[in-house]
């Protein structure tokens, strides 16, 4: 092995142009890139759609609608269309504090949520209302940290709009407004402040007010319509919510929804675009493995007269055949590690996915994938050279010897 | 050509090339013993069947009939990887056209049957090849590139190189074919030299008469088949 190592090694140095584009087109080759930009794509779509949304909810499962007549009775079946109110989550404070000494937690945030219009002289806009504590604002959606006018605090009697629905309205922060609930009370409230996420659900639908002030809209007088959590690691969402029941102990028939039920479209794009990657990347291989092999294959019709003499001195058709395969697996060694050094050095410059600017590339380097890159990459160029390596060995030295 | 001392016998070779109308036999029953430290010529005229003759000798070839038997061994009945290792051990080959391997050392280039056997290059394999080149005159050109040498000094390291492994025999198809008349002279002394040194069994493919002169055995292809096996 060690002497057919530096036999291939010969080879490949004794014309170092032809060497060196070799490697450079299997370096190319090598998705660092692709990874990396796909990877960071991904965090960037997800960040921007469910940054700001609970990772889970719990809430109390609604309340399936009574029928009236079965289907046995061979009759029409009519049912209860609607309770009319948004199911209640009562015991609260023990919920919250089971939940708070779950790992994997970052924020626990107990919402009233509803409907209602927003009105403004003759503008009026349909919203849905969340109530918050107001020593938790920002736990759940960085309110404050997309604040673009007034303050992030919610006392009693105030909201919080996003920037296209004060536009819409006519308002700005320090200004006043009219809200109806679903329930039919209305009440006048102030803007502390105005945000703006640069989603529209947000920006222009949604309206945050103090828990208390959400009570007296929808005529909660105790409990909360659901609990919003965060997570330090947003894909555990799925088995976070699937276990949560049995980890905390809490059998109470409570629902708990992830991100990803409600995103799934995200999701399935999300998936059609690693699949679109993986794609790509498996032509960028296959191209390298053609690459390598048809250069290789040049070089065994190149060197015919030598692998003749070398099977006339006594080397077996094992040692031909490893000399092509080493001189593969060092092309694609050397490429694949020239390939993600400069793909390293390409993709350094690029920020992270969560402070880029508009039209920026989302590149995420951890997601480059170097090892398994430069992995494949040796691999294919292992694989490439099997077809060269068994033409050479099936040279005929007598043939060869006397051209 | 017989002794007592004979240690490779061919029987009734014989070689065919193509099938049907098309076949055509080179080889129609060849006999031949060769006595251990001989130097022998084959000659014959153009397509009489010396390189076939010789590459089933240099076991790179199988006959179509026949019989080969070398240092007690049936070589037609010896699988392709032990026949690769009989004739790693026990076979040199010389060419017309040299055949160094040209991204190796002059050095390098005489130690190759040596380190393919073991796999590596050794010591004692370094030691030899930097003998067996000095031997043959050009100890300097150990570190030199084969494609950097001139015709004389390349077949000088093919010669050497066929001696790398010690073997009984060695097998030259026009060592100095393409050659001038000078370095042909050395090469051939330098053939004899060894042969009368070593006493390795030397069988020269050869269409100069004066080359063939040099050797104290002839043998004669005609058509096929062996005419005299004297010089």
């Amino acid at each position: 092995m060690l002497y057919q190592l530096k036999i291939g090694w010969r080879y490949l140095t004794s014309n170092l142009l032809q060497t060196g584009l070799l490697v450079l087109g299997v370096a190319v080759g090598v998705f660092v890139f692709m990874s990396a930009l796909i990877g960071g794509l991904a965090v960037y779509l997800v960040d921007q759609t469910v940054g700001d949304v609970p990772h889970v909810t719990v809430t109390q499962p609604d309340i399936a609608p009574a029928r009236l007549y079965t289907a046995a009775d061979g009759a029409l079946i009519a049912s209860e269309n609607a309770t009319g109110r948004a199911a209640m989550l009562r015991n609260t404070g023990e919920v919250m504090a089971t939940l708070r000494q779950l790992a994997g937690i970052t924020a626990v945030s107990p919402q009233i949520v509803g409907n209602g219009f927003v009105t403004c002289g003759a503008v009026v806009k349909p919203v849905g209302v969340i109530g918050l504590e107001a020593d938790e604002v920002s736990s759940i959606a960085d309110i404050e940290g997309n604040l673009v006018a007034g303050t992030a605090h919610l006392p009693i009697g105030s909201v919080l709009i996003g920037r296209k629905l004060a536009d819409a309205l006519g308002v700005d922060a320090g200004q006043g407004l009219r809200l109806r609930s679903d329930q039919g009370v209305e009440t006048t409230l102030t803007i502390t402040g105005v945000f703006d996420f640069g989603f529209d659900r947000l920006d222009e639908r949604t309206a945050y007010v103090n828990t208390k002030t959400a009570r007296g809209l929808f005529g909660m007088r105790q409990g909360v319509t659901q609990i919003a959590l965060r997570l330090d690691d947003l894909w555990e969402a799925p088995d976070f919510a699937a276990d949560a029941a049995n980890a905390t102990g809490l059998d109470t028939g409570l629902a708990t929804v992830p991100w990803t039920e409600t995103n799934e479209q995200l999701l399935s794009g999300l998936d059609a675009q690693a699949r679109s990657g993986d794609i790509i990347k498996g032509f960028a291989l296959l191209t390298n493995v053609i690459g390598v092999a048809s250069a290789l294959l040049l070089s065994t019709y190149r060197r015919r007269s030598e692998i003749g003499i070398m099977r006339a001195m006594g080397a077996s058709k094992g040692f031909v055949v490893m000399v092509f395969l080493t001189q593969g697996g060092l092309i694609g060694l050397v490429g694949g590690l020239v390939g993600a050094g400069l793909g390293w050095l390409a993709l350094s410059p690029f920020p992270p996915p969560g402070e880029i600017e508009a039209g920026g590339f989302p590149i995420d380097v951890g997601q480059g994938g170097f090892g398994l890159a430069v992995a494949l990459t040796v691999a294919g160029a292992l694989i490439a050279p099997v077809m060269p390596a068994r033409a050479a060995a099936r040279v005929d030295p007598v043939r060869v010897i006397s051209q | 050509m017989t002794g007592g001392d004979d240690f490779l016998h061919v029987e009734a070779i014989s070689k065919t090339y193509g099938t049907g109308e098309a076949a055509q036999q080179v080889l129609k029953g060849i006999d031949l013993s060769l006595p251990r430290g001989h130097l022998a010529a084959l000659q014959g005229r153009s397509g009489s069947g010396e390189s076939t003759f010789l590459s089933i000798l240099g076991t790179l070839m199988q006959p179509t009939a026949g019989r080969y038997h070398m240092l007690g061994q049936d070589l037609l009945e010896v699988s392709e990887r032990d026949l690769t290792e009989f004739r790693n051990r026990h076979i040199g080959f010389v060419f017309q056209f040299h055949h160094l391997l040209p991204d190796l050392t002059a050095l390098e280039n005489v130690m190759f049957p040596a380190a393919v056997r073991a796999g590596r290059e050794t010591g004692k394999a370094r030691r030899r090849a930097s003998e067996l080149l000095a031997r043959v005159g050009l100890a300097d050109r150990a570190d030199i590139r084969a494609t950097a040498l001139s015709g004389g000094q390349t077949q000088r390291v093919a010669i050497a190189r066929a001696l790398m492994n010690t073997p009984e025999l060695v097998l030259a198809d026009e060592p100095t074919g393409n050659l001038d008349r000078e370095s042909a002279t050395q090469v051939m002394q330098l053939l004899a030299e060894i042969n009368e040194e070593a006493h390795t069994t030397f069988l020269i493919s050869t269409h100069d008469d004066k080359i063939a002169g040099q050797c104290g055995d002839l043998v004669y292809l005609d058509d096929g088949r062996i005419l005299r096996g004297e010089a």
